[in-house]
């Protein structure tokens, strides 16, 4: 294996958490010990022989309560190619109903010998309630409006592997800021990479008090488009417009789309991301989505190694240093 | 039979006489019989408080005992129970079970439980409208006769203001209060905790501040509209502490009770994500807290109730936005109220005590809360210096969402006597049974 350790190795620290539950308190460090340690997992998809022994004889679940088939995907394949063995559990709304709690549930799951369950949830703080009452280490695979940390660590691994640096730049997050997970986690990560993040999208869907954490609140992006080095475009949800947080879909798109005529506002070199899955015509016309300035299958690949480092480093492996990038 | 107790050299407290006092307090068949400075009679029983405080029977205007309807969370018996170890001997209980309390039979069926429990007193609420539905009154007058003391259909708001208006309307001929649930429902649907920066970080949804405060400002407009007897439940925000000061400059007659969780906690503590802090009103923020605090002082605010609110384990343990609302009080509530309000200064111990007699007995109309020569003889013994740990398993209540499990709390019932009866004693051996010679000190 191509180890190149020139210079100190950065991810030096000891890694000593046993689940990733958010990256509000994660330390700077941390997020970069992650990044570096998926830069080093990398190069494992690009062989022909795409595994490594990090989790021999290791046991993970993909415990959703909630339908996912990217994230559980990505999850099952990083553990797949460290070597783990791998469970998935779909819950069904329709069987939480007849009277087992989601505790009870993991519990349960968790008594057949699991290493790590990594929970996706639609209520904030599920995984973090089982992370104090299981025994096994538990990943965020996103809860509710609260965190989604291992998209917004595939997002930030996407603009540092692009632009090589993350410190100075100004990254957007466009949409729906009050609901949405991935924006939480990516202001985390961002600030504290030192990027300066701007929130952008209509009031209704933008909390005040967002502005405590240290971001820019903005309702125009023709205004603050050619500011921007990246702009990260969330998913906006039907069931928000007949909530009544915005009058039309057509409004929405006219006032938040990125088309590629608006895009000629922005620098040449923005780099556009997307969480996805998008929807074409809404968020982003599908011009701009297959675009130059689009990372979205990047973020797809860079997403199942930053899944390979967190699930490698829960388990007790020590952080990698980077390889040359 | 008479029978006689001699409470000696206690420091007597009792906010309707204007009386803290080191003295002596006789019971006689089963009534106060005498306040004085020293008292030699013999009596059957003697009980030296010296170091204790002696007051009236704590009161609690604002109970859930879930009886009828939902049994495995607290029974009317079990809930007397858990507040005469808090060292409350009366209660008043909303109507909010299954079926509500909504006829003079569930009036009186709470009367009968409470009466086979011997245990606190248990005032029913009766519900303004019928099944709590909000639509149409229920027989206020007909509840009245069975011992309704108030009305409410609390768990839930009087939303229509037209509703509320006739309420208070019909209910003067009574000269029963109205307690209301100061929330204006859509404005909170699907909320979990208070909007705010925590709710923004968590993702979890808000309950602003103005949907109580608009009901709030609502229910005085209608109070002062109608001369109805107002009272409002469990304020929590410092907008809502501002305008029933304003209303009462005013004269509007309006009276306000706070909770011990909206004094003791912040909706910092949701960062926990445990359900046991999920609670309606919210938890605020530490200005709301100070405003609420200020309230009680200036007498804004009338009463501190429990908002004791169990639900059986099974049900707590679910997602934060599955769990129901609410935590359980009684047996906390002083402890609590000591810690905040009293060990920093903000309220004297007359103080405090008016707010668990006076206050809510002048609100309910009751001949309880204050320790006059005849009134029967409710009392509540104090350790304003006990130190306990709050251990939920040990509780009289049959449930244990209690968010304050493991807190270190100061001041405690020692013993409670309900018409002169002992119901609950920390220190059994203090009372020393007299076989008819005169007491002489210890």
């Amino acid at each position: 294996m191509a180890t190149d350790l020139t210079g100190p190795a950065k991810a030096s620290r000891a890694w000593t958490r046993r689940h990733l539950l958010d990256l509000e308190h994660l330390e700077r460090w941390e997020i970069e010990a992650i990044l570096d340690t998926a830069a080093s997992f990398r190069e494992v998809s690009a062989r022909s022989r795409k595994k490594v022994p990090a989790l021999q004889g290791k046991v993970v679940v993909n415990l959703f309560f909630e339908p996912s088939t990217r994230t559980r995907t990505s999850f099952s394949l990083a553990a797949k190619r460290l070597s783990a063995d791998t469970i998935d559990f779909t819950v069904s709304a329709s069987s939480m109903a007849k009277g087992e709690t989601y505790i009870d549930t993991a519990r349960n799951i968790e008594a057949m010998g699991i290493d790590i369950m990594v929970v996706r949830h639609q209520t904030p703080g599920a995984p973090h309630v089982l992370a104090r009452t299981l025994n096994c280490s538990v990943v965020n695979a996103g809860d509710g409006a609260h965190e989604h940390p291992t998209q917004a660590l595939l997002d930030v691994f996407t603009i540092r592997d692009i632009k090589g640096r993350i410190e100075g730049l100004t990254v957007a997050l466009i949409g729906d800021i009050a609901h949405s997970r991935v924006a939480r986690s990516n202001i985390w990560a961002l600030t504290k990479l030192g990027a300066h993040v701007i929130v952008c999208g209509p009031p209704t869907l933008i909390p005040r008090s967002i502005a405590e954490l240290g971001v820019e609140i903005a309702y125009s992006l023709d205004e603050i488009l050619p500011r921007c080095d990246v702009l990260n475009v969330l998913r906006i949800q039907f069931e928000r417009q007949r909530a009544g947080l915005f009058p039309s879909i057509q409004e929405y798109f006219a006032l938040y789309g990125v088309t590629e005529e608006r895009l000629k506002r922005a620098k040449d070199d923005v780099l556009l991301l997307a969480p996805g899955p998008i929807n074409r015509g809404i968020e982003l016309t599908p011009g701009v989505a297959d675009g130059p300035q689009s990372a979205v299958l990047r973020q797809v690949t860079n997403g199942l190694a930053v899944r390979m480092a967190v699930l490698y480093l829960v388990s007790g492996g020590a952080p990698r240093p980077a390889l040359v990038h | 039979m008479q029978r006689s107790l001699l409470i000696k050299q206690g420091r007597v407290i009792d906010p309707a006489q204007r009386m803290d006092t080191v003295a002596d307090l006789l019971v006689r068949d089963g009534r106060v019989a005498m306040i004085a400075p020293s008292i030699q009679e013999s009596a059957d029983e003697v009980l030296v408080a010296a170091g204790l405080i002696v007051c009236p029977g704590l009161i609690d205007m604002h109970v859930h005992f879930r009886e009828p309807g939902d049994e495995q969370s607290e029974t009317i018996a079990t809930g007397a129970a858990a507040a005469i170890a808090g060292g409350f001997t009366s209660v008043a209980c909303m109507p909010n079970t299954n079926p509500a309390i909504d006829t003079r039979e569930a009036a009186e069926f709470v009367y009968l439980q409470a009466g086979r429990a011997r245990q606190a007193r248990v005032y029913p609420v009766g519900a303004v409208t019928k099944a709590r539905a909000g639509e149409e009154l229920a027989e206020i007058g007909q509840l009245v006769e069975g011992g309704a003391v108030a009305f409410s259909d609390d768990g839930a708001p009087i939303a229509s203001a037209e509703i509320m208006r006739r309420a208070l309307q019909y209910t003067r001929m009574f000269d029963r209060a109205i307690l209301n649930h100061p929330e204006v429902p859509e404005l909170t649907q699907g909320g979990v905790m208070n909007e705010g920066i925590v709710s923004m970080r968590l993702g979890l949804p808000g309950m602003p501040r103005v949907a109580e405060e608009i009901m709030v400002a609502r229910d005085i407009l209608l109070a002062a509209d109608t001369e109805g007897k107002l009272h409002l439940q469990h304020l929590s925000t410092a907008g809502s502490v501002e305008l029933v000061r304003q209303a009462k400059k005013r004269g509007i007659r309006v009276t306000a009770e706070v909770c011990p969780h909206h004094l003791a906690l912040t909706d910092e503590a949701l960062t926990s994500f445990d359900s046991v802090y999920k609670v309606n009103p919210p938890l605020r923020t530490r200005r709301d807290v100070d405003a609420l605090i200020e309230g009680l002082v200036d007498g804004t605010i009338d009463v501190i109730a429990s908002d004791h609110a169990p639900h059986a384990p099974a049900r707590k343990e679910l997602e934060l936005d599955r769990a129901p609302f609410g935590m359980i009080g009684l047996e906390t509530m002083l402890g609590v109220c000591v810690r905040s309000l009293i060990e920093p200064g903000y309220l004297d111990w007359p103080k405090l005590i008016e707010c668990f007699t006076v206050g809510p007995a002048q609100i309910l109309g009751i001949d309880r809360g204050h320790l006059r020569p005849g009134v029967e003889a409710d009392i509540t013994i104090i350790d304003p210096d006990l130190e306990w740990t709050v251990d939920p398993e040990a509780f009289r209540s049959k449930s244990r969402n209690c968010p304050f499990a493991g807190w270190v709390l100061k001041g405690r019932a020692v013993h409670v006597f309900v018409a002169g009866e002992l119901k609950h004693s920390l220190r059994p051996d203090a009372i020393r049974t007299n076989t008819g010679q005169l007491t002489t000190p210890l």
